[in-house]
C-alpha cells in the first residue's frame, strides 16, 4: 500500500483518460469543455510516459513527453481559434449545431 | 518513504476528483478553474517521479498559457450556461458505459503486462545518477533528439500562424491611417492660394 509502484501511476493515468473520454460524451453542448477533455487525455498520456521513462530509468519518455506538451498546446490554440471564429458566423458553440458540413 | 507515498495518494485523489469536476460543472469557468488543479497535481505528481524539469513545463505551459488561453474564450464568448446543461443526463449513461468498457479494458491490459527480460538493454537514454534531470534532459534533447525538437518547433509555429490567420478580421468600415498617401500629398494639390481684391469678395 505504501510501497508505490509503476501499477499506481498507471492506474491514475488510466482514470485520467476515462474521464476525458467520459467528458466528451456528456458536453455536447460546449465545445470548449470538449477541448477540455482532450487536454486531460494528453495530460494522462504524459503521466504514462513520465512514469515509465521514471521506473525504467530512460529519458526517452521525457524527450518525446515534452513534444506532446508542444502538440497540446499547438491544438488547443487551434482549437479555441476555430471556436471563437464559429461563435462569431453561427452565435453557438453547441456540438449539435455543427453540422453544415454533412453530406 | 511513508511521505512521498502520501504525498502520491493526496496528488493522485485531488487529480482525479478535479477531472471529474472539469467534465460535469455547471459553469465553464469553474470547469477552467479545475482544470488548472488537476494540472498542478500533475506537475505534483510528475515531481515525485523524478521529472522536474517537465513538472515546471507543465506549469509554465499549461497553466500559463493554456489554461489562461480557455480562460479567455470562455469569459470572451458571452454563452448562455443553461443552455449548455442541457442534455447532460440525456448522454449520461452512454458516456458512463462507454467509459466503464475503456477502463475495464485498460485495466485488462494492465494486469496482465509484464516487462520484458530484456529491459535494461533497450532503454533509448539511461539516465545518469550525477546530473540533475535538467541537464540530462538538455544534453539528448539538442543533439540525439535535434529532428523532433525541431519538428516541435515548426508546429508551434503552423498553429501560431493558423490561429492569427483565422481570428484575423479586416473591417470595411475602420477608418485607417494610411501613410503612404499622407506622404505622397502635396501643397499644390490641396492647397490653393487665390488674390483677394479688397472689397470685391471671391
Amino acid at each position: 500500500m505504501l510501497d508505490i509502484t509503476i501499477g499506481h501511476y498507471l492506474t491514475v493515468g488510466a482514470v485520467l483518460f476515462t474521464l476525458g473520454v467520459v467528458g466528451i460524451f456528456l458536453n455536447r453542448k460546449n465545445v470548449i469543455i470538449v477541448l477540455m477533455s482532450v487536454e486531460l487525455m494528453l495530460l494522462a498520456v504524459n503521466l504514462n510516459m513520465i512514469s515509465f521513462s521514471s521506473f525504467l530509468g530512460d529519458l526517452a519518455g521525457q524527450v518525446f513527453s515534452m513534444l506532446i506538451l508542444t502538440v497540446a498546446a499547438a491544438e488547443a490554440a487551434i482549437g479555441l481559434a476555430i471556436v471563437v471564429v464559429f461563435f462569431r458566423v453561427r452565435g453557438t458553440i453547441a456540438v449539435e449545431d455543427i453540422n453544415q458540413m454533412k453530406g | 518513504m511513508i511521505v512521498q507515498a502520501l504525498m502520491f495518494y493526496v496528488f493522485a485523489a485531488v487529480a482525479v476528483a478535479g477531472a471529474v469536476m472539469v467534465i460535469s460543472a455547471r459553469n465553464p469557468v469553474h470547469s477552467v478553474l479545475y482544470l488548472i488543479l488537476v494540472f498542478f497535481n500533475a506537475a505534483g505528481l510528475f515531481l515525485l517521479l523524478g521529472a522536474e524539469f517537465l513538472a515546471m513545463m507543465l506549469v509554465i505551459v499549461y497553466v500559463g498559457a493554456v489554461a489562461v488561453l480557455f480562460l479567455f474564450v470562455v469569459m470572451m464568448l458571452d454563452i448562455n450556461t443553461l443552455r449548455l446543461r442541457e442534455g447532460f443526463l440525456q448522454y449520461l449513461p452512454t458516456g458512463a458505459v462507454v467509459g466503464l468498457i475503456l477502463l475495464v479494458e485498460l485495466a485488462m491490459a494492465g494486469g496482465g503486462w509484464v516487462f520484458a527480460s530484456d529491459v535494461e538493454e533497450l532503454r533509448a537514454v539511461p539516465v545518469l545518477s550525477e546530473i540533475s534531470n535538467t541537464e540530462a534532459l538538455g544534453r539528448v534533447m539538442y543533439t540525439d533528439y535535434l529532428y523532433p525538437f525541431q519538428t516541435a518547433g515548426v508546429v508551434l509555429l503552423v498553429a501560431m500562424v493558423g490561429s492569427i490567420m483565422l481570428t484575423l478580421r479586416r473591417r470595411p468600415d475602420a477608418r485607417r491611417q494610411n501613410i503612404a498617401a499622407q506622404l505622397a500629398r502635396h501643397k499644390k494639390d490641396t492647397l490653393e492660394i487665390k488674390k483677394v481684391p479688397s472689397g470685391g469678395g471671391i
